[in-house]
């Protein structure tokens, strides 16, 4: 019976490698299909088969045809790192994802040490500290957006005392160890310290604990559901001050979920699905027309992914991961002669990513920019 | 005439695991790799859960605390042998200790205790920061050299988790065939019997429990420098369901069941790739299936098959009878 | 004082719904013997029955009467008639293996069929808050407490007063016996399936406005039921309510008064202290030892 599986597995193997074709560019997308990451990563996975089917539309890369391949993470990290090992394996050319940071600060190892270009949907600062040459973002990271809204809160709303509550995960914890260092420099006191479980269902205890703080506002780094319950809670028990966050808290789904609770919330968005620009107004119709929901953020990270893909190889000339690489530091695409990353946009030497970005405030039921803050 | 075809057996099966990552790509030597280090967490979980008739719901758990034990001695420079036992022996203690007040009550208690244990060391291991590096994990854990022979790369690494898993499930050859081993059958036959045999039932359970624990805490020894990388989630209560899956859907009780379990659990999505994302559909409902028409999981499916055709010779009953008598 | 009221009405509040869940469990343990591990699902999916009713253009109220109708044909008689029965002669241990499945199954499909996002779901009570001492209580925390009260009051009420409430416990308590006694206890096993699946069901359409509808919520509601059934006692359907109840309310103060990183350790502690001292749950009665 071992030997049975054994020599399956053997046989996979070897029909998987004469599969590759020499008419087509290969490409993996390995994302979060499964798992308690799914949302995120199914999403970000229709974003980058949009993008490449347009590429492909528009004469692919190099005049070769992309052919996509999807691997599921299941959202999580080992196996995550096993199916970049197969991505390579298999000959992609370039690889997205993935979106967890947990998943890609692990993976991301394999395709380094293979120099495989990789384009991720992370934000978590240690993405982009590790000195890897061969990472990319498609949004910019945590210790970079946060500052941001740092400034804003000191400065227009006049914060000195504030509660932070966050996901007491990877992706949690990289942006609350970026919120202290902004609190810090922005000279805002933390009074109140409350992390929350994954998947956590009641939040009335942690709404209580800032309510009684003393705190003047609130800062809310939580993932989608999440979010949307600590608002509905908030909403509930009143909780009277201004409540801050990033992406994910004013993103459209954590508005669809939490309905009117999510009035007022205002964050500091990297890219938004209704940023006041008709590319992406024209992306995101898309998008919807043809996946049958509205796209986020994570849709549009993978749509610039793929794009850049077809933009930067076709400069370097030729299929060479090495020159990619090359080309994408310290590169600048501009949305007017690239139209498919849809804004300025520029990568530096640690594949950290700049773009202009917006503070977003939810007004009846929508995101509304208020103000459009400059790439930094 | 009975010993050599089974020899043959052995022989042609070690053959078959010592050629099967040659010419393979990374890939497939690292599925290989994770398929002999669940194997062995399955078998220790098997010996508690088909011999002793326990369930343990904390082998992840286990499995983690080898795993950060190893990770954290060898990143602080120790050598992979010394870390090693030292993992086994701390879970192997962990188990005593959780499983002596467990098992003085009711025996379904040790399921709801070890169920409580899981999730407790994922807290600590996600919050302990300090000591585990908390929800970041520790990276980069080394791979072990042994007299030169370098495990950084995929095949030799193999080589390397191989040796462990046949010491491993020669340790438990012996531990079943032992006149000890026997007992614990005796144990989950009938334990009232057994007890009444002069068996300490008790203790019997605890320490197949226990050395269950030890079983997991060396996959977790065995993971750590595959990975390089471990973080808390890949400890939690989900994939002590896994393994607790890959052990009956192998046939519990069975010596090659957990390998089997094991097999199908960590290769099955890629043979169920074509499928896309249905393939965690159709495995559920492939168990559901399997569980209703063979509760002895696969093994259990194939003897029942071979009984089958068997039914033709077989003996003639009141001879058996009068041999009983 | 106000935060002390407020997260003990909110923790009442969500204990109640746990208390639901739990006592399906108590109710499978007593009938079959069978932990389900799958009742965390049973509790996620009615919410997703009553969306898509509801999707097909069904008003609200008719939803939730098709997705109880749905949760009793399904979760109750289709679970007891395909998967319990036929494995109940093999032992527990199948049967547990085969409720993972099964949740696994469910998870699976609600994530490939239906959404593999949260989505939002309609309140079926007003949102109205009241103000007392400070804190703010909805309708619905009230009546979350007074529907799980009144559901299993009436449980309660069902297995001592008829007569078919008595030949389930009957059942429950010895199955030899009460078939000798001429109960048939093929069909009481499958009320007390049936009774569960209705449960699940309330729970989760009294559960889902607040925590949202996403195809992974039973992961966390089934740990938390089950604890709650263990630390309530295991055989004892007012056990099931207190057990609940504390949960709820445990959760919440060691959340706001001992530390946020280890407030789902409580719980557990707590499961793990009674096991020791009181194995039979806080209001359970003792059973006789198996070895």
């Amino acid at each position: 019976m071992l030997r049975k599986i054994l020599l399956a597995a053997g046989v996979a193997a070897l029909s998987m490698s004469s599969a590759v074709s020499a008419q087509t560019v290969r490409i993996a997308d390995v994302a979060e299909l499964s798992g308690a990451g799914a949302a995120a990563g199914s999403v970000w996975h229709d974003g980058v088969v949009m993008g490449y089917d347009e590429v492909n539309a528009a004469g692919g890369i190099l005049g070769q045809q992309v052919e996509l391949q999807a691997y599921d993470s299941q959202t999580d990290p080992q196996n995550s790192r096993a199916m970049v090992q197969k991505a390579i394996d298999e000959g992609t050319y370039i690889l997205m994802g993935t979106v967890y940071s947990s998943s890609t600060i692990v993976n991301m190892l394999v395709a380094q040490q293979n120099g495989m270009p990789q384009f991720t949907g992370s934000e978590s600062p240690t993405i982009t500290a590790q000195g890897n040459p061969y990472i990319f973002r498609t949004a910019f990271g945590a210790q970079k957006g946060l500052p941001k809204i740092g400034s804003y809160l000191a400065d227009d709303l006049d914060v000195s005392k504030i509660a932070v509550v966050w996901a007491n995960t990877e992706f949690g914890k990289g942006g609350y160890n970026a919120f202290l260092n902004v609190a810090e420099a922005n000279g805002i006191e933390i009074v109140a310290d409350i992390p929350t479980e994954q998947a956590q269902v009641d939040f009335a205890a942690d709404v209580s604990q800032v309510a009684s703080s003393g705190a003047e506002a609130v800062f809310v780094y939580l993932t989608e559901e999440e979010s949307a319950r600590f608002l509905l809670e908030a909403d509930k028990q009143g909780l009277d001050m201004p409540l801050a966050g990033d992406t994910v808290l004013v993103s459209q789904k954590v508005i669809d979920l939490a309905g009117e609770a999510a009035n007022g919330a205002f964050g500091h968005v990297g890219l938004s699905a209704n940023a006041p620009i008709p590319a992406i107004a024209e992306v995101s119709a898309r998008f919807e027309a043809r996946f049958g929901y509205a796209p986020d953020h994570n849709a549009l990270k993978g749509y610039i992914g793929a794009w850049t893909v077809k933009y930067v190889t076709e400069m370097v000339g030729e299929l060479d991961r090495e020159a990619f690489a090359e080309t994408m530091h310290g590169l600048c695409l501009d949305a007017a002669t690239y139209p498919g990353v849809l804004m300025d946009v520029c990568w530096d030497e640690s594949g950290e990513i700049s773009r202009a970005s917006f503070l977003v405030e939810v007004v009846d039921g929508g995101q509304v920019i208020t103000r459009t803050l400059p790439a930094n | 005439m009975t010993a050599s075809p089974k020899y043959l057996l052995y022989i042609a099966m070690l053959v078959a695991l010592v050629l099967a990552p040659l010419g393979q790509g990374n890939y497939i030597v690292y599925v290989l790799c994770s398929w002999l280090i669940f194997s062995v967490a399955a078998m220790g979980l098997n010996l508690t859960l088909g011999y002793a008739g326990q369930v343990s719901l904390a082998q992840a758990a286990f499995m983690g605390i080898g795993a950060y034990i190893t990770a954290l001695m060898t990143m602080a420079g120790y050598h992979w042998l010394l870390a090693m036992p030292f993992a086994i022996l701390s879970c192997f203690g962990i188990g005593l200790i959780l499983g002596y007040p467990a098992l003085r009550v009711q025996h379904h208690f040790l399921a709801f205790v070890t169920l409580a244990f899981n999730t407790l060391v994922f807290l600590v291991l996600r919050n302990e920061e300090w000591l585990t590096g908390g929800s970041f994990g520790l990276v980069p854990i080394p791979r072990p050299d042994f007299f030169g022979f370098s495990t950084f790369k995929q095949v030799p690494f193999y080589y390397f988790a191989l040796v462990c898993f046949l010491l491993a499930a020669g340790a438990m050859a012996w531990i079943v065939r032992s006149p000890w081993g026997r007992a614990f059958k005796a144990l989950r036959e009938n334990p009232i019997r057994a007890n009444s045999l002069g068996l300490n039932t008790r203790l019997m359970t605890l320490l197949a429990f226990a050395i269950g624990s030890g079983f997991a805490g060396l996959a977790g020894a065995m993971m750590a420098p595959l990975v390089q990388f471990i973080e808390p989630g890949s400890f939690t209560l989900i994939h002590s369901l896994k393994i607790l899956l890959m052990v009956v859907v192998g046939g519990s009780g069975f010596y090659y069941g957990p390998f089997l379990g094991a097999a199908i659990v960590v290769l099955l999505p890629e043979l169920l790739r074509f499928t896309e994302g249905y393939y965690l559909i159709i495995y559920a409902a492939f168990v559901l299936v399997l569980m209703v028409f063979s509760p002895n999981g696969l093994i259990g499916l194939w003897q029942k098959l071979m009984d089958r055709f068997r039914t033709q010779q077989v003996e003639r009953s009141d001879l058996k009878d009068g041999a009983q008598l | 004082m106000s935060e002390f009221i407020q997260i003990i009405v909110s923790g009442l509040s969500a204990g109640s719904i746990y208390a639901l869940a739990a006592v399906g469990f108590t109710l499978l343990w007593q009938a079959s013997q069978t932990i389900n591990f799958a009742q965390g699902e049973f509790v996620m999916l009615p919410a997703f029955f009553v969306l898509g009713a509801m999707g097909l253009g069904a008003p609200m109220w008719l939803a939730i009467a098709v997705a109880l109708g749905l949760s009793v044909l399904l979760l109750g008689a289709a679970f007891k008639k395909l998967i319990v029965e036929p494995m109940l002669p093999h032992g527990t241990l199948p049967l547990i293996i085969a409720t993972i499945a099964l949740g696994l199954l469910m998870k699976e499909s609600v994530k490939e069929f239906y959404s593999a996002q949260g989505q939002p779901f309609p309140p079926i009570f007003p949102t109205e808050v009241v103000r007392v001492f400070g804190a703010a209580i909805s309708v619905a925390d009230i009546m979350n407490l007074a529907v799980s009260f009144a559901a299993i009051l009436t449980l309660q009420l069902f297995l001592q007063r008829t007569r078919t409430g008595r030949c389930m416990q009957a059942t429950a308590q010895n199955r030899g016996v009460a078939e000798i006694l001429g109960v048939n206890v093929k069909r009481m096993v499958m009320y007390t399936f049936l009774i569960n699946a209705a449960l699940a069901a309330i729970a989760s359409i009294l559960i889902t406005p607040i925590y949202l509808a996403k195809f992974s919520n039973g992961e966390t509601l089934g740990l938390v039921a089950f604890i709650a059934a263990i630390v309530g006692g295991f055989n004892q359907i007012r056990g099931a309510l207190v057990g609940g109840l504390l949960i709820g309310v445990i959760d919440n103060l060691s959340a706001f008064y001992v530390s946020s990183e280890y407030r789902a350790a409580a719980p557990l502690i707590l499961l793990i202290v009674i096991i020791m001292v009181r194995p039979q749950g806080i209001m359970g009665t003792s059973e006789g030892r198996t070895v």
